[in-house]
């Protein structure tokens, strides 16, 4: 068994570019659920809204405004603008279409609206029909916007990286993920140390409380989920820059799935949380990925219990596994805070 | 039963100093300006004797009236069960609001306080029609509730809980809540009020517990506290003293006479007559959704309308309701 590679896998989930993706949604699945008890089941959404905002803006909706406007937008401009609308404008398109007609009703309304927004979004996205396709590229999904990216690095496609765990191109991004990941991270700490914040926590807690103290419930809600979905959207635009590619099927119902397994192993409500929850799920994921499929190789694992190709189902067959545990012994999750959760059955 | 001493600290706590930096930044803290000279503004001796030339009948206009409410009615499908003719409440008195289990008095309370919408009606508070004034706008209005089901934040702290309630909070504003400094300084302002406020009302040593683990008469202690933080010029309160115990109501009724002699007007439900004899300045009397009585509190046990209400119309004196009660 080459415990080398083993050892490498594990730490590029632990730091390294899935990890940044899910930590970042799960921040802002922290400011919906966590802080403000909004269930969203839909963070995928927001994550294609930040992968098809700048991936659509550059491949398609630009150069389309080029020729029929006769504009002249070089691509390094139209990457630019392809952040803004896919870090701002189409998540608070997305925001406000889920929020608006159920924020104000019971909890439970939101979350079936986010699940219908989030497939509804990505079976539209890959679409064959010829006037969708041509804007979303169908189940191919959308390329060749990443460029204004990686020409940016100052790190060399032919080296290695950081004890050979990137590539150039990879480091380079896992740079800027951090940094980005590092200034949200502070930004929801300031938020929820704010009288902002508790505002978000009153809500949680009750929201005609909130409301009788004079807190425009519906108001604080939609902040919080369009800025959660802002969150989400930074996420999914990273993911997309580092596979250079905005597909539909990277944002299916199980990504959705994994931000809430980070956000809930970390333990919701807590700043931290999503940071160290997203990093040990990646990090064990790829980890029992490169072990099982080493043990097989090396035959420590028989064929009788799992072949090559079952290695992928028995990780997540570990991870449910994992998750089951937690739920039994450390509900709360790691950073989380027994007592309080207790507080919710008295 | 109510010191002299505790009203004054009860006023300082509730009245913000002027300082150099108390200036009205924001129309909202305007609004809590407003309240502080209007509770200033109310003498509540001249209020109560005031009460002593009202009639004696449902739906009697009061002489200065902060609250009105004209035929408000509301149906559960085909239960009526607020149909309230004509309401005043007098400024800078405590009115009690009873009636028999089921007879409208939480419903109403929602209604006056736009936490439901009335099928039909209008209300006034304080010269604005809140008709169609959202429930949180009433609180920026001077006009503060509690709830008959006590609604602690219980995964906050019972300092957090407090300091909640200040209206016109600058760091509110998701944009200036990043910059600290922005609003550090009111923070500080608003927290010393509500140290002051747990203060006076015994809750001090609770400060940093989560408000989950307080007990059920606690937790009524800390919504009222946490209301005032509103600096209301009117509180409404369901039921304060159901599930306190004996001990506590006492303090409890210290702290609602408290608020009228500081100027704020108090409207409460209660179940408890003698607490309602006690402190009530006026009794305004609910049966099956209707204001079937109002008067001082001794005229009440009289009232042959009420009696009926409470023990059904084959009872016929007053002693019978004062025994049952
Ligand atoms: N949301 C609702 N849906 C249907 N009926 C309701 C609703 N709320 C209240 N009612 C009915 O309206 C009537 C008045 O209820 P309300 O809670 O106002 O009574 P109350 O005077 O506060 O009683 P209590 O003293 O027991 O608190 C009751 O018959 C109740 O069943
Ligand atoms: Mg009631």
């Amino acid at each position: 068994m080459d415990w080398g590679s083993i050892i490498e896998s594990l730490f590029r989930g632990l730091i390294g570019e899935s990890f940044i993706v899910f930590a970042l949604a799960a921040i802002g699945l922290n400011l919906h659920f966590g802080y403000t008890g909004l269930l969203n089941f839909g963070q995928a959404v927001f994550m294609a809204a930040g992968a098809y905002g700048l991936a659509m803006m550059v491949a398609t909706i630009g150069p389309a405004a080029n020729r029929n406007f006769g504009w002249d937008l070089s691509e390094s401009t139209l990457f630019w603008l392809g952040i803004f609308v896919g870090v701002v404008v189409f998540p608070v398109v997305f925001a406000l279409i889920m929020g608006i007609p159920t924020l104000r009703l019971r909890a439970d309304y939101l979350a079936i609206v986010t699940i219908a927004v989030a497939e509804i979004f990505r079976i539209v996205v890959r679409s064959p029909t010829p006037s969708i396709k041509k804007w979303t590229n169908s189940s191919d999904g959308l390329t060749g916007f990443s460029g204004t990216f990686y020409d940016m690095s100052p790190f060399s496609t032919q080296d290695r990286y950081l004890f050979n765990l990137f590539t150039g191109n990879q480091m380079f991004l896992v740079i800027v993920g951090w940094g980005v990941l590092a200034i949200g991270a502070t930004i929801c700490w300031l938020l929820i140390r704010s009288p902002w914040g508790r505002v978000l926590k009153a809500i949680r807690e009750d929201e005609d409380a909130a409301r009788s103290l004079g807190k425009n419930a519906y108001s604080y809600k939609m902040q919080a989920l369009i800025l959660g979905g802002v969150f989400g959207a930074v996420g999914g635009m990273i993911r997309a820059i580092g596979f250079s590619v905005a597909q539909p099927d990277n944002f299916i119902t199980d990504v959705t799935f994994f931000v809430w397994v980070a956000l809930i192993l970390g333990g919701a409500g807590k700043v931290l949380a999503p940071i160290v929850g997203a990093s040990l799920v990646y990090g064990l994921l790829n980890f029992s990925d490169t072990f099982l499929r080493e043990g097989v190789a090396a035959e420590v694992i028989p064929e009788s219990i799992m072949t090559g190709t079952q290695v992928g189902q028995v990780r997540f067959m570990l991870m449910g596994l994992g998750l089951a545990l937690l739920a039994a012994f450390r509900p709360q999750g790691i950073f989380g805070n027994k007592e309080e959760m207790a507080l919710d059955d008295r | 039963m109510t010191g002299n001493d505790f009203d004054d600290e009860l006023k300082d706590a509730l009245i913000p100093d002027a300082g150099p930096h108390a200036g009205p930044a924001t129309h909202s803290s305007d609004m809590s300006v407003i309240t502080s000279d209007k509770i200033a503004g109310v003498d509540p001796q001249a209020a109560r004797a005031a009460l002593a030339d009202v009639p004696w009948e449902p739906g009697a206009k009061k002489p200065d009236p902060i609250l009105v409410a004209d035929h408000v009615v509301r149906r559960f499908g085909g239960l009526t069960a607020v149909d309230a003719d004509h309401v005043e409440i007098q400024r800078g008195v405590i009115t009690a609001l009873i009636g028999p289990n089921g007879a409208g008095k939480t419903t109403f309370f929602n209604l006056l306080t736009n936490f439901d919408t009335p099928d039909e009606g209008t209300r006034v508070f304080d010269g604005h029609n809140i008709d169609k004034v959202p429930a949180h706008k009433i609180a920026n209005y001077g006009m503060v509730r509690t709830f008959q089901l006590t609604k602690a934040l219980s995964k906050m702290t019972v300092i957090e809980n407090m300091k909640l309630g200040a209206t016109g909070q600058k760091g509110e504003s998701l944009w200036r809540s990043v910059l600290p400094f922005m609003w550090k300084n009111q923070e500080r302002e608003i927290e010393a009020r509500a140290d002051a406020l747990l203060d006076r009302f015994k809750l001090s040593h609770m400060r940093d517990e989560f408000a989950g683990t307080m007990s059920g008469g606690q937790r009524k202690l800390l919504e009222m506290a946490r209301a005032l933080m509103v600096e209301p010029s009117m509180v409404m309160l369901d039921e304060p003293m159901a599930g306190v115990n004996p001990a506590l109501t006492q303090s409890l009724l210290g702290h609602v006479t408290g608020l009228r002699d500081a100027g704020m007007t108090v409207l409460f439900v209660e179940h408890d007559m003698d607490m309602v004899q006690e402190i009530s300045d006026w009794v305004i009397v609910m049966a099956e959704g209707r204001i079937i009585a109002e008067g001082p509190p001794a005229s009440i046990g009289q009232n042959q309308a009420v009696v009926d209400a409470y023990l059904g119309t084959h009872h016929h004196s007053a002693l019978d309701l004062e025994a049952e009660l």
